[in-house]
């Protein structure tokens, strides 16, 4: 649910990244800090635990640019994707404007991006929101690593609706930029097919 | 959607403000700020310089939401207030019609007792600014900028 405020001439958006542990949701936040301008982003907050698995949610906040007079400013948010965090991942969902989906594309992953995708499903439901409905896209991460599953077996195993989906390397930001813009897009595009 | 958009227009921006900025005399606080339940910051008054109110704003609205998580396990519908006590600083967090969130920064120069008690006047004018400021953004005849917003327009902000 974006938040549009006429005074200061702001549309604030909230972008979540969801996806199995250890996928790489925090890393791609990371990246964008670190390329972004001081005067584009606030302070990156992350609720990990000791060992940097993220506990509840990471957070950075992105001025994207101007809209005919109205800054854009994106809150982008990562759920914890170990999977007895629900509880929590539940709660970040809550007003959601769009959807990455960070999948992990070694092959001993294959099962939990599944289990991750469902579980992303169902927790947008129990918010009311559609998968289908929402701006969303996909992200087939760690391209890199030595054993991979193909693009196309990810894309007919996570994508069979067509979304927008890029590969990557979050940690040296391969696809980290195109992700998020494509995701911004969408989420814009639908502000304006609905009117705000 | 499951929750209305969530609209500010001047008129009731100013009516948030001068409340906002009289809690802050009124109850001797830092700061005092409103947040949306999704962490959007509405409006802020007090010595607003030294704090971050972006990451204030967000983490608030993550406290919320996991108090209202074990709330809902209790079976409480919400938890509407909390306190949190430090050495120097404490704040107050109230929830203000299951909507918006009023948060209360103060230390020494004041006391619980009247944060509380200027809390809950607050709240109660805050709630009907809000009532009404939804009716409103619920109107099927209201103006948006986003009609006049083209296809173009969203590319462009993309070009580097």
């Amino acid at each position: 649910m974006s938040f549009i405020n006429y005074l200061s001439r702001e549309i604030n958006c909230k972008i979540v990244y969801y996806g199995p542990g250890l996928c790489g949701k925090t890393t791609n936040l990371q990246f964008i800090y670190n390329k972004t301008n001081p005067e584009a982003k606030g302070k990156m907050i992350s609720l990990a635990t000791e060992t940097e698995r993220t506990l509840f949610f990471d957070f950075l906040p992105l001025a994207l640019g101007e809209i005919r007079g109205f800054k854009t400013r994106f809150h982008l948010y990562t759920v914890p994707g170990q999977v007895f965090y629900d509880a929590s991942r539940k709660l970040i969902l809550k007003g959601v404007d769009g959807v990455v989906f960070c999948a992990d594309s070694q092959i001993a992953r294959m099962e939990a991006n599944l289990e991750s995708l469902e579980n992303l499903r169902t927790n947008l439901a129990e918010q009311g929101y559609s998968l289908d409905k929402l701006p969303y896209v996909i992200q087939y991460n760690k391209r890199d690593m030595p054993s991979v599953a193909p693009v196309e077996e990810l894309r007919a195993m996570l994508n069979p609706a067509g979304v927008p989906d890029f590969e990557a390397v979050a940690v040296s930001g391969q696809g980290v930029f195109d992700t998020l813009k494509a995701i911004a897009k969408l989420v814009l595009t639908e502000l304006k097919r609905s009117g705000g | 959607m499951t929750n209305p958009q969530m609209v500010m227009y001047e008129e009731e921006f100013n009516q948030i403000q001068t409340i906002v900025d009289r809690l802050v005399k009124e109850a001797n606080a830092r700061v005092v700020f409103i947040i949306d339940k999704n962490g959007q910051l509405i409006a802020a008054s007090g010595d607003t310089e030294q704090i971050d109110t972006t990451s204030l704003a967000s983490l608030t609205a993550g406290n919320i939401a996991a108090t209202g998580g074990m709330a809902k396990l209790l079976r409480e519908s919400e938890f509407t207030t909390q306190f949190h006590e430090g050495e120097q600083s404490n704040i107050h967090i109230q929830l203000v019609g299951n909507r918006v969130i009023l948060v209360v920064i103060f230390d020494s120069k004041t006391s619980l007792g009247l944060v509380r008690l200027r809390v809950k006047k607050a709240s109660e004018e805050l709630n009907r600014i809000f009532e009404a400021l939804l009716q409103k953004v619920q109107d099927p005849a209201r103006e948006t900028p986003f009609a006049e917003i083209t296809d173009d327009d969203i590319d462009n902000l993309f070009n580097d």
